[in-house]
């Protein structure tokens, strides 16, 4: 499929068979409801999946891009976000380990010692 | 006006000018040191006093002010040999100079300061070797011959200065002294506050002082020097010139206001008030500033600027006016005195009252010297009546004395000598000068007016009043029996650091008024004649505003009445009080004339009532009201609660918890996003 | 409507939906359930990625992220083998209720803001290798080589770094 598509594109004015705007629409409402997730989940590790959610609506908007532009620079960025991404839900966890230990919960209403 | 301007150019400027003789400015090395010494003296017993000797802090003490005196003396002496209206003079640095008046820090010495000079030198270190016997108790003793010497500093640039300015420097100096030896025992809350209504006193006149200064300014030309062409000279000129007598009532404003200035330094009505409570100083502060020196400031500062006043009439009026019921007024006051300083303080007001009353006639020859004579006498008194004190272990009141001639025999002597002076009995020093003063009284005319008989005939009672109770004062004291305590007059004795004052003093007393013989005997009054480059060119004859008289039968009269009169209240004294105790008589205190004057016709309860109490309330709301509670409640306080406030609102904000942060920031991207876009 | 767009409409719901039962009960009760409908969702976004010719990323997020990472996810979310009572209960608070309203707000304003201009980009066509791994493999060593590098430096790091967290005693 993919060498068919190419050849019909290069012949006349690129206009892909989805448009743009389709998948930024599906990478704002990923992104929106990770969001929502990070902001109003009570439970860390879904907090932490949230944050996952919201960085994959970000690469899905990457690549719309770099197939937009011909070139594969997007694809370099979202190579990247997915080598942080990994390292971060790493290091997450791993404290979420670490105050379970100490908490007992993974509550993030009760992580409050910061307070004043 | 630059000082290098003055030299033959003044001289020759000003015989165009109508006032006192101006010559040749000569330099004087010597003469800063007159005034140094005293300074240094008192820098020295002052910082490092404690940790010196005795001896030490009393050779600096005594020693700067006999130094600065053989200085002066040795000036004097040049300058005597200088032609007539020549001066000396010390350059020193020129302190301010703007484009309208130009103020340098500098001293001259001429006739006139010359006599002033001598007499605050001289009498001064006598009081200086007077104070290591009297404070040599005292654990004081540096830092008050530190003071002592800090005030001659003062008085010494008061009288030295060649300009207003200069002297107004001594004279805010002589003030705070003043104020810093009267409180000198400072630990008793009486002698403290005695010290604070002096300075107060004295603040008022510094005021008037001041303004009567900025508006001289405004009609000078360039300076406020005594010797310079633009100076105070110049303002008299240019407010004369004024067609149809316009500058006259502006020449009455600055008169006015430099008379009370002067009444404030030399305590006359209505400033008189702080005079007997300085008697809580040690009595030789009474003696050095309350009786020699600084209450003859201001007569000193009137003297200096004669042409000023001469040239108000009106001004000249008032002042003989006041003078002359200072006089009779203190005088009234000190018959009923009990306290041996008090008396000798309203004393004091009574005869500085002779000397404005003098200056108020225009005749500033007698009223300069009566200062002089009266430094000798009331300073011989006032150290004498240290020396009882001191023998009597601290007793004042004349009512406890008596007896004392054997005791204190130089004491008696010396202080009998001085009171034969006060009395005006001839041929002692005070003889010579009241009689002039009484005479120029009842016959000088200034610019046509006729002689001030007021000040004439008050003159005349009060000398009758002084007589009177200078020697009621000296009888109860030394004459008759003890009346105090046995023990304490066992132990009575003279000092010779006392006895040595008192014997020079009581010397001058006797002889120094034969440097001012009458006219009687043609040309014997010798201060006359050095004061003539001063004071000559007043008289008619100079072309001058004053008419001075010259008729000898009055002269003669005049004597004759006022030596009766002395008599008579020496006689009437002895009469009463010279006798054993038990035969005085009583004081009529029931007596209603005699109640007002021993509360000093309540004029400190007037002044209480009417103007310390109001000062007191407006002190009390300011720091209640304003203070207290507007600007540290509202603005001070009010702000650091304010803040707490809103910190504490704003803290409720840190929870702990991070989503709440988060949502914060999405809220506000949303809020940005949906309004902007 | 062509076939590509049906697939792509398919993935796109499916995408969304298991990505909210994430955020939302089931998923948001309990974490497990939670991690595998993630997982479920990587893989239709790995279906999308197909569609804008990113076939190496498409292989990489399921190898990585739903094979690595979700896995230490799914690791951990056993490890803490978290009971009912430690899960506890959702509390409703009125900063959660204005977070989503704020979110959903935003998201509406740029779908609608998407769906009003019609974005004048004209696309760039598509180069020979597009999406492949040599593709890829010239841009990150030759353009982007000190990021690449620095990236190492960065998971070493967070291998250090949970190591050193996840420790019994430190």
């Amino acid at each position: 499929m993919l060498p068919m598509l190419a050849e019909a594109a290069a012949a006349a004015p690129v206009v892909h068979a989805i448009p743009l705007q389709w998948f930024l629409i599906v990478s704002v409402t990923l992104f929106a409801v990770g969001s929502a997730g990070v902001l109003a989940r009570r439970n860390a590790l879904t907090v932490l999946m949230s944050v996952e959610i919201m960085l994959n609506a970000v690469n899905l908007a990457f690549l719309a891009f770099a197939r937009e532009w011909g070139n594969m620079h997007g694809h370099v960025v979202t190579f990247f976000v997915i080598a942080v991404a990994a390292a971060e839900a790493a290091i997450g966890l791993a404290l979420i380990l670490g105050i379970f230990r100490h908490k007992k919960s993974v509550n993030l209403d009760e992580m409050n010692a910061l307070k004043n | 006006m630059f000082l290098a301007s003055e030299t033959a150019h003044a001289a020759a400027h000003v015989q165009g000018l109508l006032g006192p003789t101006i010559g040749e400015a000569h330099p004087a090395d010597l003469l800063a040191w007159v005034i140094l010494l005293p300074l240094i003296g008192a820098f020295i017993n002052g910082v490092f006093g404690k940790k010196l000797s005795r001896g030490t802090v009393t050779t600096i003490g005594v020693g700067s002010v006999l130094l600065a005196f053989a200085f002066a003396a040795y000036e004097v002496i040049r300058l005597a040999g200088l032609p007539d209206g020549d001066y000396l003079v010390v350059k020193g640095w020129t302190w301010f100079d703007t484009h309208e008046l130009n103020v340098g820090f500098s001293f001259m010495l001429d006739h006139l300061s010359a006599v002033m000079v001598l007499v605050v030198t001289g009498v001064g270190t006598l009081i200086h070797v007077f104070s290591t016997a009297y404070m040599r108790a005292d654990e004081g003793y540096a830092k008050f011959f530190s003071y002592l010497n800090l005030f001659m500093f003062s008085m010494l640039i008061l009288i030295l200065g060649k300009n207003l300015v200069v002297l107004f420097v001594g004279w805010e100096g002589v003030g705070l002294c003043s104020y810093l030896l009267i409180g000198f025992w400072y630990k008793d809350m009486e002698k403290a506050e005695a010290g604070q209504k002096a300075f107060i006193a004295n603040r008022v006149g510094d005021l008037a002082f001041l303004v009567a200064t900025f508006i001289l300014l405004f009609y000078t030309h360039g300076s406020v020097d005594f010797m310079s062409e633009g100076g105070v000279q110049s303002a008299v000129t240019h407010l004369q010139a004024v067609p149809d007598g316009g500058g006259d009532m502006t020449l009455l404003v600055i008169c006015v206001l430099f008379f009370v200035a002067a009444c404030g330094k030399s305590a006359q009505i209505p400033l008189y008030v702080w005079l007997p409570d300085a008697m809580a100083g040690p009595t030789p502060v009474s003696a050095l500033i309350h009786a020699a020196t600084m209450v003859t400031a201001g007569v000193y500062m009137m003297a200096r600027m004669n042409p000023l006043f001469v040239a108000s009439p009106t001004a000249m009026t008032i002042i003989a006016v006041i003078g002359g019921t200072t006089a009779l007024f203190a005088a009234t006051i000190a018959l009923v005195q009990n306290d041996i300083k008090k008396v000798l303080a309203y004393s004091t007001v009574s005869q500085i009252g002779f000397m404005v009353l003098a200056i108020g006639v225009g005749n500033f020859t007698g009223a300069i010297f009566h200062l002089m004579t009266h430094a000798f006498f009331k300073a011989c008194l006032f150290l004498g009546s240290g020396s009882v004190i001191h023998a009597l272990h601290h007793e004042q009141d004349i009512r406890q004395m008596g007896g004392l001639r054997k005791k204190l025999p130089i004491t008696n002597i010396t202080f009998f000598v001085s009171c034969l002076a006060i009395a005006g009995i001839p041929f002692f020093a005070g003889f010579f000068s009241k009689d002039e003063i009484l005479f120029n009284a009842l016959t000088n005319e200034i610019s046509g007016g006729g002689p001030n008989l007021y000040a004439g005939i008050t003159g005349f009672i009060a000398a009758a009043c002084t007589a009177f109770y200078m020697f009621r004062l000296y009888y109860l004291t030394f004459g008759g029996t003890y009346r105090g305590d046995q023990h304490v007059y066992d132990h009575a004795h003279e000092e010779v650091a006392m006895t040595f004052p008192l014997a020079v003093l009581g010397i001058l007393a006797a002889l120094g008024g034969f440097v001012g013989i009458p006219h009687l005997i043609h040309d014997a009054h010798l201060l006359e004649a050095w004061l003539s480059p001063n004071f000559g060119w007043l008289s008619a004859e100079a072309g001058g505003p004053i008419h001075y008289s010259h008729d000898m039968l009055a002269e003669v009269i005049t004597i004759v009445v006022s030596v009766a009169i002395g008599v008579a209240g020496m006689l009437i004294a002895r009469g009463m009080y010279n006798r054993s105790a038990e035969l005085l008589p009583v004081a009529p205190v029931q007596a209603s004339w005699h109640r007002v004057l021993t509360h000093k016709y309540y004029v400190d309860e007037f002044y209480d009532f009417v103007l310390v109490r109001p000062l007191r309330a407006v002190a009390q709301f300011s720091y209640k009201v304003i203070d207290v509670g507007i600007i540290d409640g509202i603005f001070v306080r009010g702000s650091a609660i304010t803040v707490g406030l809103i910190g504490k609102g704003l803290r409720q904000l840190q929870n702990g918890d991070v989503q709440a942060y988060v949502t914060v920031l999405v809220v506000g991207l949303a809020t940005a996003l949906l309004f902007a876009a | 409507m062509g076939f590509v767009q049906i697939i792509f409409w398919l993935l796109a719901v499916g995408t969304i939906v298991t990505s909210a039962l994430v955020v939302l009960p089931p998923g948001g009760r309990n974490p497990l359930y939670g991690a595998l409908l993630l997982i479920v969702s990587f893989f239709f976004i790995s279906g999308l990625y197909v569609l804008l010719f990113a076939h190496t990323m498409a292989i990489l997020q399921i190898l990585v992220y739903a094979g690595a990472i979700m896995v230490l996810f799914t690791f951990v979310i056993m490890l803490l083998n978290l009971s009912k009572k430690e899960l506890g209960d959702e509390t409703k608070t009125l900063a959660k209720g204005l977070g989503i309203v704020a979110v959903v707000a935003i998201g509406t304003k740029l779908i609608v803001m998407l769906q009003g201009q019609t974005l004048n980009l004209t696309a760039k066509p598509i180069p020979e290798g597009f999406g492949g791994v040599d593709a890829i493999a010239d841009l990150l060593f030759h353009n982007y080589l000190v990021p690449f590098e620095l990236t190492g430096l960065l998971l070493l790091v967070a291998v250090i770094g949970s190591v050193v967290l996840a420790k019994r005693t430190l």
